[in-house]
């Protein structure tokens, strides 16, 4: 299984949160580490895009996207920055 | 305007293939027309969607190679073998066909060349395809801040950007160096092996100069390198990272 950071779903982000999300700063319920949302952990390979706190592995976000409908799970935050105006 | 500019909604545009350069034997560069592009920043990422005759999709995340100044945008797509879409890139597409593309996207892994400070790029294979627009955004700019880019490679046949880059480090405060990393890599003179603590430290920037470091390329790479950097003095606010960004996804 191939890890790619928040980078890679910049625009998936984008789509979701209607702004730039990559340097908006989550917090992570598990561990409590803050860090923009590039510096996610991401796996694509599955039906949806799973996102993992860098530093505890914690999920954070799940993303699944069906007949344009995105279902978001956002329940690994204990705290998300609104998108930034690039 | 800035301050009441309205927060643009992302959409897909139609993008027409303008230009096609074969970088490596598995690597091209594909340039687009898109008619409203609204132009963006050195190492922001764009969306690309295909679409089948049946309806099916498929969409990947691809840098931006094209610096922000040019007409077209550029994508550079390593071919996957076992890929859904970058065969199809690499193999099929021909000029005048059309995609869709959605950005740019994504503020974090970006370059101005308004910042005065020192900038180490680092790249480990097709990692450095956000450094081609950053390189190239600097000499467009004129920008004299030193930009020094170390990018590793398997062998001279998997370099990508070779001519571009032996012109672009002739220009004011760009500097380029090549490793390159198999065993058999040729006898010609150059450096060779990884990007380790002992290349950062001969070939980096110091770390007192206070350098913005970019980082990007396969996972393990990234990880090895930020944390070395960190550990010669770099301070780790200072460097971003990315992790196989650059040609994309399967």
């Amino acid at each position: 299984m191939t890890t790619f950071d928040g980078n890679a779903i910049a625009g998936t982000l984008n789509a979701v949160f209607g702004g730039e999300m990559t340097t908006a700063n989550g917090t992570c319920a598990c561990c409590g580490a803050t860090e923009p949302l590039a510096q996610l952990r991401v796996y694509r390979d599955a039906p949806g895009v799973v996102a993992r706190c860098a530093h505890c592995d914690a999920i954070l976000m799940v993303i699944v996207e069906k007949r344009g409908i995105a279902c978001v799970d956002v329940s690994g935050f204990a705290a998300l920055e609104e998108p930034a105006q690039l | 305007m800035a301050g009441t500019a309205l927060r643009r909604k992302l959409i897909w545009q139609p993008a027409t293939v303008t230009g096609l350069v074969a970088e490596t034997s598995n690597t091209r560069s594909i340039a687009f027309a898109v008619p409203d592009w609204p132009g963006h920043r050195a190492g922001q990422h764009v969306d690309l969607r295909l679409t089948a005759e049946d309806g099916y999709q498929a969409e990947r995340s691809y840098s931006v190679a094209s610096a922000p100044g040019d007409p077209h945008v550029v994508l550079t797509v390593e071919r996957l073998d076992d890929g859904e879409v970058s065969p199809y890139l690499d193999d099929e597409l021909r000029i005048g066909d059309e995609v869709e593309l959605r950005g740019p996207v994504g503020g974090h892994f970006v370059w101005e060349s308004t910042c005065d400070s020192p900038v180490l790029l680092v790249a480990g294979g097709s990692g450095v395809v956000q450094f081609r627009s950053m390189l190239l955004h600097h000499a467009a700019a004129g920008s004299t801040v030193p930009m020094r880019l170390l990018y590793s490679a398997q062998s001279r046949e998997t370099l990508i950007y070779a001519d571009e880059f032996t012109r672009l480090g002739g220009s004011g405060g760009i500097d380029i160096r090549v490793t390159l990393t198999r065993k058999n890599s040729g006898t010609r003179p150059g450096e060779r092996g990884r990007i380790d603590r002992d290349f950062l430290t001969r070939t980096g920037l110091p770390p007192a100069g206070e350098p913005l470091g970019y980082v990007c390329g396969p996972t393990a790479f990234v990880e090895t390198v930020a944390n070395t950097l960190v550990d010669l003095g770099h301070r780790p606010e200072r460097i971003r990272t990315e992790r196989f960004g650059g040609t994309g996804t399967s």
